[in-house]
């Protein structure tokens, strides 16, 4: 699927760099992913960073979202589109 | 004579239902409730732990108080979840509706969790939100008006803390006030009103803001970093796998002490006979082979226990989650492998926190070949009667060397076996982790000794029947028939664990097992250690006695050959024979198919590996 030119996934996000949840895919065949992610609230027009990526293969992500922090796995962050910036 | 006092109260209380997100400080609310009034144990059909309690209030009415397990929604993703919400439902078999949900909320967390408060109103349950550790959403400049949140949610709030003596006062008072009205049931809400509602509540309440909790970042910044976070969590399990060791030792002692104390006194007491054999060798020694893990296991829990309260669990799976992805396994399959060194038992038991089933399966599979501290007798037997107590280059002592070897070599074969596991899987199946990384707190006392207390409980309950009953089972076996007077050998020979030993004596041999060998192996099914006191009961010492191993080891070292040692050892590596273990593993994996296929599996790797040694070795040194 191809993303709109200021939109990227998650898991391709900058480390450290603050961004804004876009949207939601369900693009891993994980059907309640999706779901899940949103409950525990990229939802969007929320600020979204990743803060580390493990090692080795920068996998998984340690995600910033509200005031909680989830562990990722790359597969997972690229359900979630995200573009620069911080919100207002 | 007037009718007997009966406590109305006793007759079904009203029950309370605790709800929350994981890591919402429900659980130390529910022991701050409760104290020691409680009760754990499973759902029915389930492996997921139920803890019930109680509390009287202060105008001393009693309420149960109901545990459920974390969840993020109402709309299940794992089997914990889908207990709480079958339960609140009312539609689990066997559990009471809740008369009340308590809806504990971390303050510091609180647009996550209001909306899970908003899907618990549409429930039609009485609820009441419980604002939990506000001193730590206070400590951050969040000020919460309990007022105003409860107006706004149209539900009473009551601020708590639940790591705090006293930090429940207002709960409990309110809990004496009439029950709220349930408000009316709906169905369930989408998703995207629910997080537009409870924005507009907390912009309202000027709550949209909270800080993130400056000391976790500053601490992941160290404790997740690439190179020090692994690190750090290497010295950590080395100071948790030498506590295990080193602490236990000295308790592990008297316990033994104890129980050859007590033997020999019931041995002096009772005449010699059926019924001390069955006391002293039976019921004394198989306690004792149970009470005698239980030093190991308290240090073990309590390590876990610090690491799951503090929050810094998640944050090892983390770090060890590619590392063990690789072979097919979650990052937190790392406790339950941890814990599989001192026993594979509370391992297994500890892979209830691995949500994916198939995850959860694969690290059962492979918790025995951990090298389970019930085989280091068998080892340092072996290895004290073979192996010369000389350094080898770099001045390393070898015995150690091989002590260090056998452990490898499970922990290489758990690497494997879980690798060949992920690719016979199906393969189109993704791994998934969303796992949060809760902010860390100091664990408190309370919760710790609670919890402890718990797991030995269920330790001592689960474990100690299943042991004790094969102990028995395995003593008759080994003194049934008994040996006529005019028997030449060891009477152990003539028992069924005899028979039995020289029945697969055929099937041995190829492996360089003697008959001895054979017979201990059947009674060491009970547990691993009991292997040393059989073959000192084949060779006709005295089974009870402290000192078995020592003078075991001139006799094997001029009866067997080093091929045959090696080739024990090697085998000892996958022994399959605890069936301790494999009952556990039925137990928690509720069929036969994974006990059997385990006990399949790891009878091939012992054989084979025993075989292969037995061979080079005879190749090598004849």
């Amino acid at each position: 699927m191809t993303l709109p030119e200021n939109e990227m996934r998650l898991s391709d996000a900058e480390t450290g760099a603050p961004m804004v949840v876009t949207g939601l895919d369900d693009s891993t065949g994980l059907p309640d992913l999706q779901m899940r992610l949103r409950e525990l609230g990229f939802m969007e027009g929320e600020p979204v960073c990743v803060l580390r990526r493990g090692q080795p293969g920068g996998e998984p992500l340690a995600v910033r979202i509200g005031a909680s922090t989830f562990a990722l796995r790359r597969i997972e962050a690229a359900c979630v589109r995200v573009a620069a910036g911080h919100v207002a | 004579m007037t009718a007997l006092p009966i406590d109305s109260s006793r007759l079904a209380p009203p029950m309370l239902a605790l709800v929350g997100n994981p890591n919402c400080g429900k659980t130390a609310l529910f022991n701050l409730l409760t104290g020691s009034h409680q009760k754990v144990a499973n759902y029915a059909g389930v492996t997921v732990e139920r803890k019930e309690g109680w509390l009287r209030t202060p105008a001393g009415r009693r309420l149960a108080v109901l545990d459920l397990p974390g969840t993020y929604s109402l709309a299940p993703n794992s089997p914990d979840e889908q207990v709480t919400c079958d339960v609140l439902a009312g539609r689990l078999p066997g559990e009471r509706r809740p008369d009340l949900v308590l809806a504990v909320v971390d303050a510091t967390q609180l647009a996550r969790q209001l909306r899970l408060v908003l899907g618990l109103q549409r429930l039609g349950l009485p609820l009441v939100v419980v604002l939990n550790m506000t001193d730590l959403a206070r400590a951050r400049g969040v000020d919460i008006d309990v007022e105003a949140l409860s107006r706004a949610l149209g539900v009473p709030v009551v601020s708590t803390v639940a790591v705090r003596g006293g930090g429940a006062d207002a709960l409990f008072s309110l809990l004496d006030a009439a029950l709220p009205s349930a408000p009316p049931a709906a169905s369930a809400g989408s998703v995207t009103d629910d997080y537009r509602q409870v924005k507009d509540i907390l912009t309202t309440l000027g709550l949209d803001r909270v800080p993130a909790h400056a000391f976790t970042d500053r601490a992941d910044r160290v404790l997740l970093h690439p190179l020090v976070g692994p690190l750090l969590l290497f010295a950590l399990l080395f100071l948790i796998f030498q506590a295990v060791f080193a602490w236990a030792e000295a308790p592990m002692g008297w316990i033994e002490s104890a129980t050859a104390l007590l033997g020999d006194a019931v041995g002096r007491v009772l005449p010699d006979g059926l019924l001390r054999s069955l006391l002293a060798d039976g019921l004394i020694a198989g306690l004792g082979g149970v009470l005698v893990f239980l030093p190991q296991i308290v240090i073990l829990f309590f390590f876990i226990l610090v690491l799951e309260e503090s929050g810094y669990l998640p944050r090892a799976a983390f770090l060890l989650d590619r590392l063990m992805g690789g072979v097919g396994l979650s990052g937190r399959a790392f406790i339950p492998l941890l814990s599989s060194f001192a026993c594979a038992i509370p391992g297994i038991m500890a892979t209830r926190t691995i949500q994916n089933p198939r995850d959860r399966w694969v690290t059962i599979m492979i918790a025995p070949l951990m090298t389970c501290s019930a085989r280091l007798p068998v080892y340092a037997l072996l290895i004290g009667a073979f192996i010369p107590a000389r350094r080898v280059a770099g001045g390393l002592e070898l015995q150690g060397l091989v002590l260090f070897a056998l452990y490898l070599a499970g922990i290489v074969s758990a690497v494997w076996v879980a690798w060949l596991l992920k690719r016979l899987g199906s393969k189109d199946r993704q791994h998934t982790l969303l796992m949060e990384l809760p902010d860390y707190h100091w664990p408190s006392l309370r919760n710790l000794a609670i919890g402890l207390w718990q797991r030995v409980l269920i330790f001592l309950q689960r474990v100690g029947g299943i042991i004790l009953a094969l102990t028995v089972l395995l003593w008759f076996l080994a003194s049934f028939p008994g040996a006529p007077a005019d028997f030449a050998g060891a009477p152990i020979e003539y028992s069924f664990a005899g028979r039995l030993g020289h029945f697969l004596l055929p099937l041995f041999e190829p492996i360089g097992f003697n008959w001895q060998i054979a017979v201990a192996l059947v009674p060491g099914m009970a547990a691993r250690e009991v292997a040393v006191s059989a073959l000192g009961t084949v060779y006709a010492l005295s089974a009870t006695a402290d000192d078995t191993a020592q003078a075991l080891a001139p006799l094997i070292v001029a009866g067997w050959s080093l091929p045959t040692a090696l080739s024990l050892l090697a085998w000892y590596v996958f022994a399959p024979q605890c069936l301790s273990t494999l009952a556990t593993v039925r137990r928690e994996t509720g069929g036969w198919s994974a006990p059997l296929l385990m006990a399949g599996y790891l009878f091939a790797l012992a054989y084979a590996a025993s075989f292969v040694t037995y061979r080079i070795a005879l190749a090598c040194c004849p």
